[in-house]
């Protein structure tokens, strides 16, 4: 169990992370999510000690994570930026972690095996492409055998067979009844193996939620019109009361009528339809929706969005 | 097993598990213990030649340890890469992630590098004094003279002390480019130079390798200080116990 109370995180005037408060359960992926430059490492690194909060704090297990005698058989973890010595051996790096922390030194084997890394133990990662350096992370967040662990984007730069082994492996780690805490910028990487949601946005708490709870409250389902007659078509919705939502390339989107009713309606009125089809929303969407206003660095969109609401939210990624 | 034992084990894993520790130290051996001696035999063919002054106050020991201005710098080089290397890598967040106690953390890698360069200083400071006599001649001094092994001795804890030096100052830069950028010419080129010029000899002589020089000087007329050998080590004692505080301060403090 990880408790944050109130943690907060400044540079100067500029609040990294601002009184976040949330815990993370055992026994299943929680997923933290929010854009780049929300203040998720920045968080994660808190949660090990190795960045110093402004206020508020981290518990792990009820102690400080300086409190934890030989912390790596508490919680383990796997962080963005690589944190490994290019000239020391695979062996040897996680050899020097486990005398620290009292791990056996056959667990060396036992985890250079589980990722995958046998064959190279003897040599040294400076010559380990993205996903070997990934896989060391990864047996070194496993060496103290704990029952927490934590991975920061750890699906960042890998091939297909990659990510589909993390994936498998957090999976895995849950159900052995480990707390497995994932930060992610990507949806839809979140709702393939997460059952819990933290949502931040420049460092604030916007979302706590299960992944169910997240799915049914914002996954939307509408109607996509399209038609050479977009103001008739908009005066025949408005007449029943519907003010639909101008997609960028002059697609309208419907919600609140199935696409019969939409499709006879037309037709009574005799307007021309290109396109007719239901659609539902990603939760990458609903995901940009809810950080839409924290994102720290927005892309300028093409000319403005007849909806009014943020760009991005409009698009659609997959 | 206690925790600091397990620390010093990880910490001594560490340094032993990678080249640069083999190839600083071994320069710094074969480095001294080379120029030295070619010093020494160099010395001893154009000693006819010397004043009567540089005659009166030849220091046979201090001779046989010149090329440690030298051999010091990859002395400082191991300092530099065994702590700024920690944070080159981003090693020191699995570091300090395996050990929060940031003060056992610094004091586990202080001692056992301590330690190592110790063992390594002395068997320079031996070596080059015994090859360094055997070339001196008739001119050379014996070990049971006075203040000789106190001299030799020194040798070796100079030479740890300016790697401990280093030590504390890439705790304090983080960075060993700027570490190197640093110590490098500092001490090959600067404090020879202050020490040279008449305006700031005074001062100079209070620098942490112009002080600590003096423990291995048995004739005092030969350096011309206002302290003795065991001041000097002392004066040199404090730069770097005040080097490692400040790192401490900063490791302390600082976000990894």
């Amino acid at each position: 169990m990880i408790e944050l109370r109130e943690l907060t995180k400044r540079y100067g005037d500029k609040t990294a992370v601002d009184r976040l408060t949330f815990s993370v359960r055992p026994g299943i992926v929680t997923g933290f999510l929010g854009p780049n430059g929300a203040g998720k490492s920045t968080t994660m690194r808190m949660m090990l000690g190795l960045d110093k909060p402004t206020s508020g704090d981290v518990r792990i297990n009820g102690k400080r994570y300086d409190q934890l005698r030989d912390p790596l058989q508490y919680i383990g973890a796997l962080l963005e930026a690589k944190a490994v010595h290019g000239g020391r051996t695979a062996y040897n790096h996680l050899l020097c972690m486990a005398q620290s922390n009292n791990v056996p030194k056959k667990r060396i084997d036992a985890v250079l095996d589980l990722v995958g890394l046998k064959e190279v133990a003897k040599k040294r990662p400076k010559g380990f492409s993205l996903g070997m350096g990934q896989r060391l992370g990864i047996a070194a967040a496993l060496l103290g055998d704990p029952k927490i662990l934590m991975f920061d984007e750890p699906v960042n730069g890998l091939d297909p067979e990659g990510i589909h082994w993390i994936r498998n492996l957090m999976k895995h780690l849950a159900s052995e009844g480990r707390t497995v805490f994932v930060s992610s910028h990507l949806m839809s990487e979140m709702s393939l193996t997460a059952e819990h949601l933290v949502v931040i946005g420049r460092g604030k708490l916007l979302a706590d939620t299960s992944m169910a709870d997240f799915i049914a409250e914002n996954s939307r389902t509408f109607v996509r019109v399209r038609t050479p007659e977009p103001e008739r078509m908009r005066d025949v919705l408005a007449s029943v009361g519907i003010r639909p939502v101008f997609e960028q390339d002059g697609a309208m989107q419907v919600e609140g009528m199935a696409p019969a009713q939409i499709g006879e309606m037309a037709a009574w009125y005799r307007v021309v339809l290109h396109e007719l089809s239901p659609q539902k929303a990603s939760l990458e969407e609903a995901f940009m929706q809810l950080t839409a206003g924290s994102v720290e660095y927005h892309a300028h969109e093409q000319g403005p969005t007849p909806d009014g609401r943020n760009g991005q939210a409009g698009r659609r990624r997959r | 097993m206690p925790h600091t034992t397990r620390v010093l084990r990880s910490e001594w894993t560490k340094i032993r598990s990678v080249r640069s520790t083999l190839w600083t130290l071994a320069t710094a051996l074969t480095v001294t213990v080379g120029l030295s001696a070619l010093i020494c035999a160099f010395t001893a063919s154009q000693f006819d030649k010397l004043t009567k002054q540089e005659q009166l106050t030849f220091d046979a020991v201090q001779t046989s340890f010149s090329g440690s201005g030298l051999g010091q710098l990859a002395m400082i080089a191991f300092g530099v890469m065994v702590v700024a290397g920690e944070y080159s890598t981003g090693m020191i967040r699995s570091s300090l992630a395996a050990v929060p106690q940031r003060t056992v953390f610094l004091l586990s890698k202080v001692f056992v590098a301590g330690t190592l360069v110790l063992v390594v200083g002395m068997a320079t400071s031996f070596l080059a004094f015994f090859i360094g006599q055997a070339l001196l001649g008739e001119r050379s001094v014996s070990i049971e003279d006075e203040g000789v092994l106190r001299a030799v001795l020194g040798g070796g804890v100079y030479m740890t002390l300016i790697a401990l030096f280093a030590m504390g100052l890439s705790f304090v830069l983080r960075s060993p480019l700027l570490a190197f950028a640093i110590l490098m010419p500092f001490f090959f080129l600067i404090s020879n130079i202050l020490g040279t010029v008449e305006a700031t000899k005074k001062y100079a002589q209070y620098l942490p390798d112009q002080a600590g020089k003096t423990v291995t000087a048995v004739v005092p007329e030969s350096l011309n200080r206002p302290y003795g050998p065991y001041e000097g080590l002392a004066i040199m004692v404090a730069w770097t116990l005040a080097a490692l505080i400040a790192g401490w301060i900063v490791l302390k403090q600082r976000d990894a």
